[in-house]
């Protein structure tokens, strides 16, 4: 087991920056998520590590040991890294007993002990029993966990998983979650978890890395990115943020401020040190939408969504360029086309507002 | 850690080099040997050869005549191959994967048995003839030796490869686009000519390049109908000359090599600008699309079809096995006068044909050897290991059979008309001369099957080799090899297949001693035996025809189209 530190990383194809000066430091036995929309640098940033590709820039250090730099690279073939690959990479040439332990055979470890460590890493992920079979007898979840036994046999430094459950079905999802957080928990590795779906960040991880067209903008625990987004993107890539423009009125005092929004003042949570500006960004969440009770900010209904045991309304305040959503709880109802009056009661002012 | 960082460049840099120093030497550096003797003959600047070989009309007119049945043949190869692929892949014709694997079987027979096979059909002495009565005299001329005779044949034997290609191309037409014109309304007729025949230019165009080469670079169908008629084409001129002035002439047979070796580069250009005109690219993947119901005209396409396979397939071989029955030319078969006297013969009693079985085996056999052997590690870095350069690899190991075989039949002699520099080794005159022709020429036959491959396995099993602590050569061993071999190995079987009764390269390098069964074929021929030439040829038939059946029980490991004959 070992941290993993990366340093100013900066990776270029040709004179693209897949990824410019990303630096990330994973403590020992972290469970860290690496968060972004497809094509922001994720699997670049887990090749890097892997040591598949050569840095531009910086440095990568695992356990202390430096990796990567713009000069030395080590192989992935000496890293100690474990990889579970998003279509598993299994050997279909091979049983599921010669894919996990394929790597003590590497290593030259001798029969026997090869075969112990073969069973423990199957009986691991529960597979006792399958070590005969071929990979193609097996089903997805069943070759999702050979995968995860085949990189655990070796006892790697650090596991990392490239979008590890975009090829399964939602049932099985779900259950793989709990089973990579037990696996997470019953052996302490320190894990690397690339994935596009926020919802799966969330659950797993203890910190996510936020990125954004190759670079890392905010990396943070799951209630931090939830409550106090950084910037813009992260706002709204984490669980549907509304990012409104607004006029900061009143600079910080007890994590505090007062605001302008949509022509009405609120109080909003905001960075320590805030100052008075014009031009800021908030970002605010369905919960903290309600109906006005007196005078508020007049909206017009574009859709009404059933959710059961209430409603999501999409609706347009302003000029009808500003959209928002809220929920609203049965019986009340709003049809299309409708207007209602609204209130924010809470919100956070984003303090990168302008990358 | 450094260190063994070293260490593994170090295997990087090992099988870089050793594969680009093969691929160099069996292609870029008789390439190179034969372009220095045409701007620098025996040594010395001289323009002599040059002057020689250009301006004597032999030259010319066989240029003209390599142009003659190069166009024409490819003309008939294409219009049948196209029809055939058309018929075969969009309508709902019955027995189609046992058409395609005998349609298939002409472009494996070599040309010059195929030549051998029709000359017994329609000859004179035709055994077949004379069994239904309808011999012409004898001592009259064999229709076939003849510029349509050779065209003819070129067509019959090249018609398979277009078919291939085109049919290749037609699985990849994707029926959305075919379903969409007929639901826009037009008839099939107009589908096929609006929506599918533009969309399979580029298959065709590429396949008409092909067949072009192959038929100006043709030497056994020439020979054996050309040279009796006094009809030369270069590859045959080359021969010639070759057979009668030996070493001293050949600076002036470099440049007829060179000549040949233009129009045949002319071929491949002309294509590469024609496909270039127009994008026909198709982007989309999805099932192909439904066969078109024939209806009552189905009886018909398939009385055809089958009397296709009659004519290019059935009946020359029944002529060549007919003849290779009867104990001397022009004796009618009869039971009293069949005998297997020829194949005792040519297996047991005369010398030089026994070597040639022998000595077609081991170069056969070495040749599929070595290109396995080869192309794994090739293919690996040209589709795995993607540099700028890799693609030049891949172009190296291409050109020695995209070029016709007597241009590296002459390169090849004059690499190694002198002892090798250093080592002093002399192969002029023996096997080996043969065998490194094979390695440089059928290199490529493995590699496709390898390339195309690798292309259809993901990447990420090797590189999870990789992290588990496996270096380059333990990949290659445990990942790479067992996962492509089948596709490489179908394409040894190929190589074996193909060299086997090979002639063009042979028919320039053999010496006493060295012949192969190509060669044995030819001087059989020439001598006026067709009887023993015809056991031989049938033989080689059949040994053909098992090898197919055979790999035909391991196809279904294989990917899609490595196996020509499997549809
Ligand atoms: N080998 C490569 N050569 C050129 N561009 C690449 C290469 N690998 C990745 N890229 C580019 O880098 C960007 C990031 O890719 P990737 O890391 O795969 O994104 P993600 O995994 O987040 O979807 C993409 O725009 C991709 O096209
Ligand atoms: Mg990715």
């Amino acid at each position: 087991m070992a941290g993993l530190k990366i340093e100013n990383v900066t990776k270029t194809f040709g004179d693209f920056d897949a990824l410019s000066n990303v630096s990330l430091d994973v403590a020992n036995g972290e469970f860290v998520a690496v968060l972004g929309p497809s094509g922001c640098g994720k699997t670049t940033l887990l090749r890097l590590v892997a040591g598949f590709e050569q840095v531009n820039k910086g440095t990568i250090t695992v356990g202390g040991k430096v990796m990567s730099d713009s000069k030395l690279n080590v192989p992935p073939e000496q890293r100690r890294v474990g990889i579970v690959f998003q279509n598993y990479a299994l050997w279909p040439h091979m049983t599921v007993s010669e894919n996990v332990g394929y790597s003590l055979k590497v290593a030259k470890v001798e029969k026997t002990e090869r075969e112990r460590r073969i069973s423990e890493a199957l009986a691991l992920v529960d597979l006792q029993g399958y070590g005969d079979r071929r990979p193609a007898n097996l089903s997805g979840g069943q070759r999702q966990r050979v995968a995860l036994a085949r990189c655990l046999v070796s006892a790697p430094s650090l596991v990392l998983f490239d979008e590890p459950l975009a090829n399964l079905d939602v049932h099985l999802r779900a259950s793989m979650e709990d089973e990579f957080a037990s696996f997470h928990k019953r052996t302490g590795t320190t894990i690397i978890y690339i994935t596009h779906d926020q919802a799966e960040a969330m659950a797993l991880a203890d910190r996510i890395a936020v990125m954004d067209r190759g670079h890392l903008v905010q990396f943070a625990t799951p209630r931090e990115l939830y409550e106090q987004p950084a910037t813009p993107m992260v706002a709204s890539f984490i669980a549907q943020g509304m990012v409104l423009p607004a006029k900061v009125l009143t600079a910080e005092a007890g994590g505090q401020c007062k605001v302008e929004v949509l022509g009405q003042e609120a109080v909003f949570r905001c960075r320590a040190g805030q100052a008075v500006t014009g031009d800021a960004k908030v970002c605010i969440r369905a919960a903290d939408i309600i109906p006005a009770t007196n005078g508020g900010i007049e909206v017009t209904i574009k859709r009404s969504i059933y959710r059961g045991g209430g409603s999501r309304i999409e609706a347009v305040a302003g000029d009808e360029t500003q959209e928002l959503h809220f929920d609203l709880a049965d019986p009340k109802r709003l049809a299309e086309g409708e207007t209602t009056r609204i209130t924010i009661t809470s919100g956070w002012v984003i303090p990168e507002a302008n990358v | 850690m450094i260190i063994s960082g070293e260490k593994r460049r170090g295997a990087d840099t090992a099988l870089i080099a050793g594969v680009a120093i093969i691929v160099a030497v069996l292609s870029i550096v008789p390439m190179l040997r034969l372009a220095f003797e045409i701007v620098m003959p025996q040594g010395s600047f001289s323009a002599a050869p040059l002057r020689t070989a250009l301006s004597g009309s032999a030259t010319w007119t066989a240029t003209w005549h390599s142009l003659q049945v190069g166009i024409g043949g490819t003309l008939l190869a294409v219009v049948l191959g196209t029809t055939v692929a058309l018929l075969v892949s969009l309508t709902n014709v019955r027995g189609r994967s046992s058409f395609v694997l005998l349609y298939v079987v002409p472009l494996l027979i070599a040309p010059q048995v195929t030549a051998l096979a029709w000359l017994q059909l329609f000859g004179p002495a035709s055994p077949f003839l004379k069994l239904i009565g309808m011999a012409p005299a004898l001592g009259s001329k064999n229709p076939l030796y003849s510029t349509t005779g050779i065209i003819a044949l070129l067509g019959v034997q090249y018609g398979p490869l277009v078919f291939l290609m085109v049919r290749a191309g037609l699985r990849k037409l994707p029926r959305e686009l075919v379903e969409a014109a007929l639901s826009s309304g037009a008839g099939r007729w107009t589908v096929l000519r609006t929506i599918i025949i533009p969309l399979m230019t580029p298959s065709i165009i590429g396949a008409t390049a092909l067949a072009f080469v192959s038929c100006v670079g043709n030497f056994g169908i020439p020979a054996f109908l050309g040279i009796p008629a006094g009809y030369l084409v270069l590859p045959t001129l080359i021969y010639q000359r070759l057979a009668g002035g030996g070493p001293a002439v050949l600076s002036e047979v470099a440049v007829l090599s060179m000549l040949i070796g233009l129009i045949a580069m002319a071929g491949i250009l002309a294509q590469d600008y024609a496909s270039r005109r127009r994008d026909y690219r198709i982007a989309s993947t999805s099932l192909p699309a439904a066969p078109f119901e024939l209806g009552r005209w189905r009886p018909l396409a398939e009385t055809a079809m089958w009397m296709l396979i009659v004519i290019v397939l059935v009946l020359p071989i029944v002529g060549l096995f007919l003849t290779s029955l009867v104990a001397a030319y022009g004796v009618p078969l009869s039971m009293k006068t069949v005998t297997l006297a020829n194949y005792a013969f040519v297996l047991f009693e005369h010398a030089a044909a026994k070597r040639a079985f022998f000595n077609s085996f081991g170069l056969s056999i070495a040749a599929a050897a070595f290109a396995v052997l080869v192309a794994v590690p090739l293919g690996y870095l040209i589709t795995w290991r993607k540099r700028w350069w890799t693609n030049f690899l891949n172009l190296s190991a291409e050109l020695p059979y995209a070029l016709p075989g007597v241009v590296l039949a002459i390169a090849s002699l004059l690499l190694f008309l002198k002892p090798l520099p250093v080592i002093g080794l002399q192969i002029y005159n023996t096997i080996w001369i043969i065998l490194y022709a094979y390695l440089a020429r059928f290199l490529v036959l493995a590699l496709r099957p390898t390339i195309s491959g690798l292309h259809q396995i993901d990447r990420s099993l090797e590189e999870a080799a990789q992290v588990a602590g496996a270096g380059l050569i333990r990949r290659m061993r445990t990942i790479v090899f067992p996962l492509v071999a089948p596709a490489t190995l179908a394409g040894g079987v190929l190589i074996f297949m193909t060299a086997f009764s090979e002639l063009t390269v042979s028919a320039l390098l053999w010496a006493s001693g060295s012949e192969t069964i190509g060669v044995v074929i030819f001087s059989f021929e020439q001598g006026g035996d067709s009887n023993y030439a015809a056991a031989i040829s049938t033989l080689t038939i059949v040994v053909i025809f098992a090898l197919m059946l055979l790999t035909n029980l391991f196809a279904r490991s294989l990917p899609n189209g490595v196996l020509p004959w499997r549809d």
